[in-house]
């Protein structure tokens, strides 16, 4: 039997019936064509797949569809909405060479909203901490690092200019 | 690669999903965070016909802490909450750290205690820490609660005391005692992401420097978390010295019956336990001479 449900995507609000069985992962790639979310592994292991729900990262392929009921999801898609201007994390993502094959980055990108999000200024350690569920067969991983510290920068100081102004 | 096809539900309330797990018998299987039950359906390990969530339930939220009581966690907890309440940092430090540093952010952000305990691993890393501290868990089913030790609660991997149709609604943690402490250790290959290859549990309350009462706890060398109840009581009532933990964690060892798989072999292990309990009492000792 078909579940009906109520949720938002990067501010849109969707309604409608999923069988139970399918993941937050398929609801998002197939039905939504929100294709920027990745799946790899389906078990928890890789991050590929990672999405915000209710501000908390989570396995897109180790989430139901019907479990999203009535809460709020962030996919890399919502990282810039319009499109046109990038979020401050992407930025520096192309700009410090941490995008190599590209199949990591949209997990990478959630999972550094995440820790930016409760933590502002974050040390190596606890950068590398932050992606510990995201996998990158590419770039060694050392690139990500810096790119979430240029990011983490980056953020900090347009939030002091907002605040003098 | 798809989940097999079942019915879902979501129950608001302990009423409702008792019986619902008891109507659909053994086709029913509960649901915490998933991952564990999500990945054993996608590999064909499990097959229920339906699937209770109990994310729904509001009264297995929470994670209640009275200096009286202790700390109550509800089964819905996630262990990423777990890991940062301040209650169980300052309070119950080896656990916040066992909880924090198990798999990764994601996996924390949605799995929980629970599912660690009913999943029953060798290696479920909150059983040490809890079973360290004297922990125990409450069980619900149509016919009314019980409450059972933890210690008491592992049968064999996968398997646990409790029967279909019970849920498991709380994790209950006595208040500290004072001159008290407890630890955790743990290797694995990579990190935290790992699951871990051996992890150990100390919990020490102290007279002075008589260790007045011990539990060490071994995960991931036997088929269920188990006591080394030979190294405690060659530690009770004996004075603190580190002659004592180095002989109590030989003795570990030789309670130890690990098995080598893809994570390491029964050599390292033993070896591993030895470093690992000597350090957990330590840091467990470290800590009850604070408290
Ligand atoms: C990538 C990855 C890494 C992992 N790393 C680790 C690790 O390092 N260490 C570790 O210990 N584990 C690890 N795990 C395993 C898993 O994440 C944990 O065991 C987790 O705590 C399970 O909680 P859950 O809420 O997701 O359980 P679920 O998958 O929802 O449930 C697990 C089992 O418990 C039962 N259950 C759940 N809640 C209740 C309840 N209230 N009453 C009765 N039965 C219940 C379910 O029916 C099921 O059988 C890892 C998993 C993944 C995917
Ligand atoms: S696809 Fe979800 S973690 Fe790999
Ligand atoms: S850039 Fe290719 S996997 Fe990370």
């Amino acid at each position: 039997m078909k579940h009906h449900i109520n949720f938002s995507v990067n501010g849109d609000d969707y309604s409608l019936a999923v069988d139970p069985w399918r993941t937050l992962n398929e609801l998002l790639r197939e039905d939504l064509n929100l294709t920027g979310t990745k799946l790899g592994c389906g078990t928890g292991d890789c991050g590929a797949c990672t999405v915000m729900v209710d501000g908390r990262t989570v396995s897109s392929c180790l989430t139901l569809a019907v479990s999203v009921n009535g809460k709020s999801v962030t996919t890399v898609e919502g990282l810039a909405p319009s499109g046109e201007e990038l979020h401050p994390i992407q930025e520096s993502f192309i700009k410090t060479g941490a995008i190599q094959c590209g199949f990591c980055t949209a997990g990478m990108e959630m999972s550094a909203l995440h820790l930016l999000n409760n933590n502002p200024e974050p040390t190596e350690k606890e950068i590398r901490a932050g992606l510990s569920g995201n996998l990158c067969r590419c770039t060694g991983y050392n690139q990500i690092v810096e790119a979430i510290s240029v990011a983490a920068e980056q953020i900090r100081d347009s939030e002091h200019e907002k605040e003098e102004r | 690669m798809r989940l097999p096809k079942f019915e879902y539900f979501e129950p608001k309330t302990l009423e409702a999903a008792l019986n619902l797990l008891t109507q659909n018998g053994n086709n029913a299987h509960l649901l915490a965070g998933g991952t564990d039950v999500l990945v054993k359906m996608r590999n064909g390990r499990l097959k229920p016909e339906a699937v209770i969530g109990l994310q729904g339930i509001e009264d297995l939220n929470g994670i209640h802490f009275d200096s009286g009581k202790g700390l109550a966690i509800g089964a819905t907890a996630k262990l990423a909450e777990v890991a940062s309440n301040p209650d169980v940092l300052k309070h119950y430090p080896a656990l916040a750290f066992a909880a924090g540093v198990m798999a990764n952010v994601q996996v924390r952000n949605m799995g929980t205690i629970a599912g660690n305990l009913c999943n029953a691993a060798p290696s479920a890393e909150n059983a040490p820490p809890l079973m360290a501290m004297g922990a125990e868990v409450a069980l619900a089913n149509l016919q009314g609660d019980r409450r059972i030790a933890l210690h008491q609660f592992f049968r064999g991997p996968g398997l646990t005391a409790m029967e279909h149709g019970e849920i498991m609604t709380a994790i209950l943690v006595p208040f500290p005692v004072p001159k008290s402490g407890a630890s955790y250790k743990r290797v694995s290959a990579r990190c935290g992401v790992d699951i871990a290859a051996v992890c150990v549990s100390a919990w020490v309350a102290l007279d002075g420097e008589v260790c007045k009462d011990v539990r060490i706890v071994l995960g991931a060398v036997a088929p269920t978390p188990m006591r080394a109840v030979g190294a405690e009581s060659f530690m009770r009532e004996q004075t603190w010295t580190q002659e004592l933990i180095e002989t109590a964690a030989a003795q570990a060892v030789q309670e130890s019956k690990p098995i080598s798989d893809v994570r390491a072999s029964a050599d390292y292990r033993k070896k591993m336990v030895a470093v690992l309990t000597l350090r957990a009492l330590e840091q467990a000792y470290e800590r009850a001479i604070k408290n």
